[in-house]
């Protein structure tokens, strides 16, 4: 009765899955979309329902896009160092509200600040789709050429935010 | 000299709790009955200790006594007195004592109760408990010992975390811990009834009234943890698809699961390994979840490396207990033998059915919680897959397990006929899916067919076991009774499930800034803003919002909504105010000050919110008459023998 031995079997393969996981030394997630063009879109902001912005108006300077929603707990703790680096740099911060609602989100804004030159309402995900986003926070990081130069999943920091800022300083020196 | 005093009692606790496990190992190999026949007195003297440990630290927080660490970290003079009381879980070390005195209290009654259980029997389940135990104060003992001296003693605590100072919250933890804990005897009867390859019904039985008792009080901390966050976070929401949640969520599935698949096998003498599985699986999520929330790992998997000892602990006494018992159901499962066989239709493939979907939404919530996880711990960053997943992937699970419980309490065990069941059902399906096309279309016009159907599913679940019960009234109490615990459990699914759909699908929400005396129409209510006033409370000041509310130019009451800053702590927490009626709430809370005079306000009106409250309710009591009738059963039979 071999079958008895399945549920320690699918067990003993999680524990060794997860503990050789914790060791490894993974890379990122590499994006398909570096080096290309950001994709097309055209979306209303937050604040204002009849204000459209495509992605020609976003090219010109480089920028981040910062992919947030108000259901997501981590966002909430990189909102803080968005809105420090909103305050002390001159880099340009676009959000992509991502499947949130829009109340909440303006809710949140007004309590937390509003690192955003301008978000972005992306209810349903489309265009989150088209930048390929797994899930909330994410950032990307689009030079004057409207080119994607870097992605980063997960919470952005200090250590991330200057690594971008030396791709951009090396892109450009190209 | 109390922190000396607590910390040797939990030693000498842990000490019991070895002897526990290790003289009736020792028996039980070598066939001497002397070192396990008296095996109840060890878990007396470890919960002797325990209790007296536990009252210890309670003492250290009632008199202020901030030369103990934790107390300082916890606790203030002008915290209030119940709040002191309640501090002693508010934080890690703490809620782990609270975790092993439930364990030791859990275990006293299994001595106590189970008086008809053999010595072979009973020292196998106290092993396991003790087991268990072991772990968990060792735990303690050696990462985390809530007992560490403070030197010099600071003047003043840096009081409790505000968002557990709240009446719900004080009871909230206790029975969640009543909970998880509980399962961990339906647990060690399992093992210890694999070990004597023995799951018949008899074992079913006494397992039972333990199985329920623990749902029941899951159920409990469940809801009254749902009730909190409806009160307290402001945003009129109750349930969040929180990680800590979810690590609640995941038991009470499998518990619900456990507790139909043990009706099974008391009654027909089957599903034995299943229901042994199903209490090991329970367990597991059990401890999951307790670690999950107690750990750290939650906020960050970095927590295991600024606190390496107790992440290395917890993985290796999570897989050491779950390996363990896993491996003794492999090696033991196929000895047990299992009589009787059922058709393909019959009450057994129904209940089976319904377990499967209950495993599977489970399962999916693991994932959902776990997922964000896992891909912390590869370094692949931090993300959330937020309400979409969940809602998503369980509401094709839950709908049809609603469908799937009144057919199966309508067929009979064994063999039943599709027509015949169909026969003794249509007038209620009939009324179901009338009324339940009927009553959304006249009062709310949905758009979304969801609605219609989880309207005509939720009254066919209400309305399905009401009818056993019409039918049972005549017979015996036994009988009865048995078809209101099933109403009860069934009819609050039902209830719930018109709770969750309705408040979320028509619900109406403004938020708006407010002067005074301004006006705003919410649904059937009129809302007046008057002012925000200065109050005092014991160890915060509270910013008090005062509305009026109308319906139909008739005053009906003053809410108070407020936001309390409480004195050592920056941000300020919201109390929600909540006019409740029958068929709606109406819920304010205050925004922020913008000028003088002037408040942002959020204001929801929330039809159908009450179910919720009666619905979990409901299976509450379903649970407790389910415990009470196998009581009265067991006397009546003892009687008659």
């Amino acid at each position: 009765m071999k079958r008895f031995y399945i549920p320690f079997i699918i067990f003993s393969g999680l524990i060794v899955f997860l503990a050789s996981g914790l060791h490894n030394d993974p890379s990122v997630i590499p994006s398909a979309l570096i080096g290309k063009k950001i994709p097309e879109f055209s979306l209303s902001t937050l604040h204002d329902k009849n204000k459209e912005i495509s992605s020609e108006d976003l090219t010109g300077e480089p920028f981040l896009l910062n992919v947030w929603a108000t259901w997501c707990a981590a966002c909430k703790e990189e909102h803080e160092f968005l809105v420090d680096i909103a305050k002390r740099s001159k880099i340009i911060i676009y959000g992509l509200n991502y499947k949130d609602n829009r109340t909440a989100a303006l809710q949140w804004l007004q309590e937390l600040g509003n690192p955003y030159k301008e978000s972005l309402y992306d209810s349903a995900g489309n265009v989150s789709i088209d930048w390929g986003v797994y899930g909330a926070p994410e950032t990307f990081l689009v030079d004057a050429q409207g080119v994607i130069r870097f992605k980063h999943i997960g919470l952005l920091n200090e250590e991330v935010y200057q690594n971008m800022i030396k791709k951009l300083l090396i892109n450009r020196q190209e | 000299m109390l922190s000396l005093i607590g910390y040797i009692l939990l030693c000498a606790s842990l000490l019991a709790a070895l002897v526990q496990v290790v003289s009736p190992t020792i028996g039980l190999l070598l066939d001497e009955s002397k070192y396990y026949n008296k095996v109840r007195v060890f878990a007396y003297i470890q919960f002797v200790f325990m209790f007296c440990s536990y009252m210890a630290l309670t003492f250290a927080f009632l008199s202020n006594d901030f030369s103990i660490l934790y107390v300082a970290n916890n606790s203030n003079t002008s915290l209030p007195l119940m709040y002191k009381i309640a501090a002693v879980w508010g934080g890690h070390e703490g809620s782990l004592m609270l975790w092993v005195l439930i364990l030791n209290v859990w275990t006293m009654s299994v001595c106590i109760l189970n008086k008809a259980l053999s010595f072979k029997f009973l020292a196998r389940v106290l092993v396991v408990l003790g087991a268990v135990s072991v772990g968990f104060l060792a735990f303690i003992v050696f990462t985390s010992n809530p007992f560490i001296e403070l030197t010099p003693p600071p003047l003043q605590g840096r009081d409790l975390n505000p968002l557990l100072q709240d009446p719900g919250m004080m009871i909230h933890p206790p029975m969640l811990y009543m909970g998880y804990v509980g399962f961990c005897v339906a647990f060690a009867f399992s093992i210890a009834g694999l070990m004597a390859e023995n799951l018949n019904s008899e074992w079913a039985e006494k397992v039972r009234p333990w199985v329920l008792s623990a749902w029941v009080f899951l159920t409990a901390g469940i809801g009254l943890g749902s009730w909190w966050a409806y009160n307290e976070l402001g945003w009129g929401g109750w349930w969040f698809w929180d990680p800590v949640e979810n690590a609640s969520f995941m038991p009470w599935l499998v518990g619900t699961a456990l507790i139909h698949s043990v009706i099974v096998t008391q009654k027909r003498n089957i599903f034995q390994n299943w229901t042994a599985l199903l209490a090991i699986v329970a367990f597991s999520l059990s401890l999951l979840g307790t670690f999950l929330v107690r750990s750290g790992v939650l906020v960050s998997v970095h927590a295991f490396a600024n606190d390496p000892e107790r992440g290395i602990f917890i993985l290796c006494f999570l897989s050491l207990t779950v390996g363990l018992s896993l491996l003794i159901f492999a090696i033991k499962a196929h000895k047990i033998k299992t009589k009787g066989g059922f058709d393909i239709f019959s009450r057994e493939t129904l209940l089976l059915i319904n377990n499967i979907f209950l495993l599977v939404a489970a399962f999916t919530v693991l994932l959902g919680t776990l997922y964000p996880l896992i891909i912390d711990a590869l370094n692949l960053g931090k993300l959330s897959v937020g309400p979409p997943y969940f809602n998503i992937v369980l509401a094709p699970l839950i709908l049809p397990l609603l469908l799937f419980m009144t057919i199966a309490i309508s067929t009979a065990w064994k063999s039943d006929k599709p027509l015949l069941v169909f026969n003794r059902l249509k007038k209620i399906a009939l009324i179901a899916v009338i009324s339940g096309i009927a009553f959304p279309l006249y009062f709310y016009m949905p758009n979304e067919m969801v609605v219609f159907i989880a309207t005509i599913l939720s009254i066919w679940t209400i309305l399905g076991p009401l009818d056993i019960v019409i039918k049972h009234i005549t017979k015996n109490t036994s009988l009865l009774l048995r078809a209101v615990s099933v109403f009860f459990a069934h009819a609050g699914v039902g209830i719930l499930m018109l709770g969750i759909v309705y408040s979320s699908y028509f619900s109406l929400q403004k938020e708006l800034v407010m002067q005074t005396n301004e006006f705003v129409n919410i649904g059937p209510y009129k809302v007046q803003y008057k002012n925000v006033d200065l109050q005092k409370g014991p160890n915060y000041v509270s910013l008090m919002g005062n509305l009026d509310i109308f319906k139909n130019e008739v005053f009906i009451t003053r809410l108070f909504p407020e936001k309390r800053i409480y004195k050592l702590q920056s941000k300020p927490m919201t109390e929600a105010a909540i006019h409740s009626t029958l068929f709606h709430d109406l819920y304010i809370s205050l925004g922020e000050p913008l000028q003088r005079d002037r408040w942002g306000v959020r204001i929801y009106y929330k039809p159908f919110m009450s179910f919720l409250w009666i619905g979990i309710l409901f299976m509450f009591v379903g649970g407790i008459i389910s415990i009470s009738t196998s009581v009265i059963e067991k006397r009546k039979i003892q009687n008659t023998s």
